[in-house]
């Protein structure tokens, strides 16, 4: 399955990573080889044998239902991200992290 | 050409938890923006989800409520997708193997104009597990929206069906069948206007007669009935004019302008989505055993249509009625409190029906706040039964009892309203209404049974109303037949 | 010990300097910030510091211990990766996107290492969302590797393995997702354990491949990784994959004799692909195994050749998913400038991300997309599976598995860096272990010859069965009882004296 220039955009797009044209390029040669590494699965015959996901076999624990955090908004909106676009200001307003008007 | 619409619902159900699905913060609705989202709701690096156990019980709840296949086991997944309301670029959700398989709901479809009410078994498909997404806000700051992850990781339940419904009224009564039995097994509290119980409904028509489907449209998030018959219809109409034009349809998802009352397709979704589902390395398999199901079982209340058949097996009340108040746990519940509480079944099936629905829908209260306890109108009821008070002073006590005015036999005494059942008491004004009516007593005696109505009537006036019918008549009928 | 040599110290023999109260956890403390202050500005190890919290953390110590309640490792000064969330410190992954980043919780690993009373010495260096072999994907810059300044230290955790060899901590954590602990300790010339998958808790630790990351102990010898192993390994209810098993003390078997010890060798291990001089140096080890008693077995990894196809499909999905919360909303780098939200999304994270792991994002945004999930990534788990069922095989054969940890000695800086493949490569022998979700480990096992005539470390890998690293380290610290290739330390060009 050779990647062309439009797998590497649509890809780029899917995982929101702005690419230009010569980027592109330059990672269509590098994926392109990774892939090749990859290909090497193909050879197998996997037919009938179950998936493995997990380092282990078991099941998922259950959580009781308990309140168990506090509000700790101050402290986690530290982190907040600079607004940018001119501003320097941390993106939050009222409690709300900001982002561009989210059109639905 | 005569058209068919086709319709299939997906209900996010929040499900009725202290807590959210993956961590330990609170579920509370209306708390101040992101004060109840935590390291594991803002996605910090690091933070892992842990899945509640009282998640998983509603699940099983309702896999068993609708007879449906329950995992034994099952798989929690990503779905990939950026959104800023979803903050780990993926929400976990279920994909190939859901924890409730296969079931099947039964609903009663209204009459309507010439078509006669009618039931009919819509199909589940399956009910999987999910966390919700926070929420965007806007017209806080200027050309910037806000997000709230509060609402990030609640616990949603979401219940897909077959395309099998054919109209908008199949479609609100399967809404509504669903709605009450949510409530009913105890897993939501299906509050609409907070959104615990929102509908995605598929919409495609088709000729009639085909059995191809069309394509489909997807109206989001309708969180009230009266909008989804709205928006069920408008986009009928909207894809046979379309279609009938020469136009074709787009698969798209719309939402509902209530305010319009039209469908618009969604900019945010127009391109195709590729959501890249694989089982979440951070969730293991959800294994759910005969005995994990036997124990739920064994919490679940009896379910409407088992009540129901018992209603009226039990106590002969007709199907109409037992359907009636079997349709929510809470007027079931009082129902019951009302006869346990000593009433006689078919009088209460009437109260609560009748004057006590009719008060309640008067003044949009819902039973489980109706000013009327049980156990008062069970007293009101008992009086009736014993002769205390008539039909009509009931009614007087019943209005009293809801304005609060205290308990049913405090009332009768306050206002009076005790009839008069002493026959020697009853016999001394029926031989004073004779004495000074010896016309009418002659014209009964001729034959006129006129006259014996009047009679009674003359007697109850005489005791302001109080003598006990019933008595009256008795008394009346010997006195005349001496 | 006399003083001057502190830092080529054992943990006990720390320990023991601290409860018999001959040195103090400050003096300690301060020995190894002389030391990081003295050396760390060419080596890179350290990307974080911060010596008020840390001496507080010290004299903290040196209460508990004058109140006799010191635990073994308390006041001893441990090097964290900055892969760990800790409280109040900055936390990056080695990444511009998280460069601002300060964690307002603790990792279960850090609440540990605090509860046993042990001293945060810093937050070392690493490559980005530990995505590297050479720690050059670095946003910080790359780390010398302190045998040869101008060789990688291996990766990803290669600030800790340059601050364990250059003896600028007692010893450090690290994480390994596909050799990160191994690839490094055999580069570096020290003795570093990947436990099984689920034996130290994730929580707090920054995800990279949820089902392949795990976290372990980067010491000088195998005793020092079983006290570790000791504050790290336990239960930890906020980790899914966390396993509910016993308290257990990796010391009670370090002193067990080896006679009758059945090692396998597995043939695909000793392939080409693995330098001559290392294989010489292996081979020598093997031998010294034999002198102990144990019984060499020839053995078969079939599937093995496949582990590193699997992994760049596995470990690129799980990644791609993982690092989508890095979106510039809540946290982390959000573009200058941006028109709408989507163009917000976009630049963000290409700025943020480096290029090998935007590379790694898009892999694995490729390999989960419509119409080739089936081809890449559920094939993968099937092979994945066949790679596990080649050790449950071996294991019916022998009790450890033995091999090289890394296909050579350390590499030039620079030389691989813009040959993804050749980088990955280097973790052909560790990748398989943490597919199967087994506990490996890599001990020095002496010096290679490089081509400049510089003597390069060599480590030895040690494969276990599951919750088997009791045993590894009573292997591993036999050998170290008749050998010394552990107490090798580098001779470092003079820093800021």
């Amino acid at each position: 399955m050779a990647l062309s220039i439009e797998d590497i955009k649509k890809v780029a797009h899917l995982a929101r990573i702005e690419i230009n044209e010569n980027d592109a390029n330059a990672t269509l040669s590098k994926l392109s080889g990774i892939l090749a590494l990859i290909e090497q699965m193909q050879a197998v015959d996997t037919s009938g044998i179950e998936p493995m996901s997990h380092a282990q076999d078991l099941s998922q624990r259950l959580r009781d239902d308990v309140v168990t955090k506090t509000n700790l908004r101050d402290e986690f909106q530290k982190n907040a991200p600079i607004l940018g676009n001119g501003s320097q200001e941390p993106a939050v307003a009222g409690g709300l992290y900001l982002v561009p008007k989210v059109i639905e | 050409m005569e058209w068919e619409v086709v319709i299939g619902l997906e209900t996010h159900t929040q499900l009725q938890t202290n807590s959210k699905i993956f961590s330990g913060a609170s579920v509370k609705y209306g708390a101040e923006p992101n004060t109840q989202a935590c390291e594991v709701s803002l996605a910090l690096p690091g933070v892992l989800p842990v899945l509640n156990k009282q998640a998983v019980h509603c699940a099983i709840k309702f896999g068993l409520a609708i007879n449906a296949h329950i995992a034994p086991r099952s798989v929690f997944a990503r779905k990939n997708y950026f959104y800023p309301d979803l903050p780990k670029g993926y929400q976990i959700s279920q994909f190939e193997l859901p924890v409730v398989g296969k079931g099947a709901i039964t609903i009663q479809v209204p009459a309507a104009g010439k078509q006669e009410a009618y039931e009919k078994v819509v199909n589940i498909t399956r009910a999987h597990l999910e966390e919700d997404a926070g929420k965007s806000v806007h017209g806080a700051v200027e050309s910037m929206s806000g997000i709230d992850l509060n609402r990030a990781g609640t616990p949603l339940l979401e219940i897909v069906t077959e395309p099998d419904m054919r109209s908008a009224a199949e479609a609100v009564a399967y809404a509504k069948k669903l709605h009450e039995l949510v409530q009913w097994i105890g897993i939501c509290d299906g509050n609409m206007q907070e959104g615990s119980f929102r509908c995605d409904v598929n919409v495609s028509v088709r000729p009639k007669g085909s059995d191809k489907l069309g394509t489909r449209r997807e109206i989001k998030n309708l969180n009230s009935f009266k909008f989804m018959t709205q928006a069920i219809e408008y986009e009928t109409r909207w894809q046979i004019e379309t279609l009938e034009d020469g136009g074709k349809i787009q698969q798209a998802t719309v939402l509902f302008n209530p305010d319009t009352g039209e469908t618009r397709a969604m900019r945010s979704k127009e391109e195709a989505n590729d959501y890249r589902y694989f089982p979440d390395p951070d969730l293991l398999p959800l294994i759910i055993t005969e005995a994990d199901k036997a124990r739920v079982s064994a919490d679940m209340p009896e379910l409407p249509a088992a009540m129901k058949a018992r209603l009226e097996a039990q106590y002969g009340l007709s199907s109409y009625d037992a359907n009636s108040l079997t349709s929510s746990r809470d007027l079931a519940d009082y129902f019951i409190a009302t006869i346990t509480a000593g009433a006689e079944a078919k009088q209460t099936a009437n109260w609560v029906m009748g004057s006590l629905s009719a008060k309640l829908n008067s003044e949009d209260k819902s039973i489980s706040h109706s000013p009327i306890s049980a156990e008062q109108l069970a007293q009101l009821l008992k009086r009736i039964s014993d002769g205390t008070i008539s039909n009509n002073a009931a009614k007087q006590v019943f209005e009293a009892m809801w304005q609060g005015e205290g308990e049913a036999d405090a009332i009768i005494a306050a206002k009076g309203l005790k009839q008069e059942s002493d026959s020697g008491a009853i016999e001394a004004i029926i031989d004073e209404v004779l004495a000074a009516n010896a016309a009418m007593v002659e014209e009964f005696k001729a034959g006129k049974e006129k006259a014996f109505n009047a009679l009674v009537g003359q007697a109850m006036k005489a005791s302001k109303g109080k003598a006990n019918p019933a008595q009256v008549n008795d008394i009346l009928k010997k006195k005349l037949q001496a | 010990m006399a003083k001057n040599d502190l830092s080529n110290g054992s943990l006990k023999s720390y320990a023991d300097l601290l409860q018999s109260k001959q040195i103090s956890s400050v003096e300690l403390t301060q020995e190894f910030l002389a030391r990081i202050h003295r050396y760390n500005p060419s080596i890179n190890a350290f990307i974080a510091l911060d010596e008020a919290k840390t001496l507080a953390q010290a004299k903290a110590a040196d209460v508990r211990i004058a109140s006799g309640k010191a635990a073994p490792l308390t006041g001893i000064p441990i090097a964290q990766k900055d892969i760990f969330c800790a409280k109040g410190w900055p936390t990056t992954c080695g990444s511009k996107m998280l460069a601002n980043f300060v964690a307002p919780y603790d990792a279960h690993v850090i609440s540990q290492f605090d509860a046993a009373g042990a001293v945060n010495l810093g937050k070392t260096n690493m490559d980005e969302f530990a995505m590297g072999s050479s720690n050059e994907t670095s946003y910080f810059g790359g780390v010398k590797n302190p045998w040869s300044f101008d060789r990688v230290p291996g990766g990803s955790s290669g600030g800790s393995a340059a601050a364990v060899a250059a003896r600028l901590c007692a010893a450090a954590t690290g994480t390994d997702t596909g050799g990160s602990i191994r690839q490094p300790a055999s580069l570096c010339g020290f003795t570093g354990l990947k436990p099984t998958y689920g034996v130290v808790s994730r929580f707090g630790m920054i995800a990279f491949a949820s089902s392949l990351d795990q976290a372990g102990p980067m010491a000088k010898s195998a005793e020092d990784c079983a006290l570790m192993m000791n504050v790290m390994a336990g239960f930890d209810e906020r980790d899914s994959t966390s396993l509910d098993r016993a308290k257990e003390d990796y010391c009670r078997d370090l002193n067990k004799p080896l006679a009758g010890l059945k090692i396998g060798l597995p043939k695909e291990f000793f392939a080409e692909g693995l330098s001559a001089d290392v294989g010489k140096v292996i081979g020598n080890s093997i031998a010294e195994y034999k002198k102990l008693g144990a019984e060499i077995i020839d053995i078969s990894l079939p599937n093995t050749g496949l582990s590193i196809p699997v992994y760049y499909v596995l470990a690129p999905a799980e990644a791609s998913s993982n690092l989508s919360r890095y979106d510039g909303v809540r946290y982390g780098h959000r573009a200058d400038s941006y028109t709408d939200l989507m163009d917000m999304y976009c630049k963000s994270r290409a700025q943020g991300f480096g290029a090998e792991v935007k590379r790694r994002i898009l892999i694995g945004t490729y390999v989960l997309s419509a119409g080739y999930y089936d081809a890449y990534y559920l094939k993968a788990q099937q092979i994945r599976r066949l790679i596990a069922q080649d050790f449950v095989e071996a294991f019916k054969q022998c009790d450890v598995i033995m091999g090289p940890a890394a296909p050579s000695t350390a590499f030039k800086a620079g030389e691989k860096v813009d040959d993804p493949v050749a980088m990955y490569l280097q973790d052909i022998y560790t990748i398989s272990t943490n597919l199967a979700g087994l506990p490996g480990m890599s001990v020095p096992a002496g010096f290679a010859n490089s081509n400049d005539g510089k003597a390069l470390p060599v480590g030895l890998q040690i494969i276990g069965n599951y919750f088997d690293e009791a045993r590894m380290l009573n292997v591993a610290h036999q050998y170290q009882q008749v050998t010394d290739w552990h107490n090798q330390a580098p001779s470092l060009p003079e820093g800021n004296a």
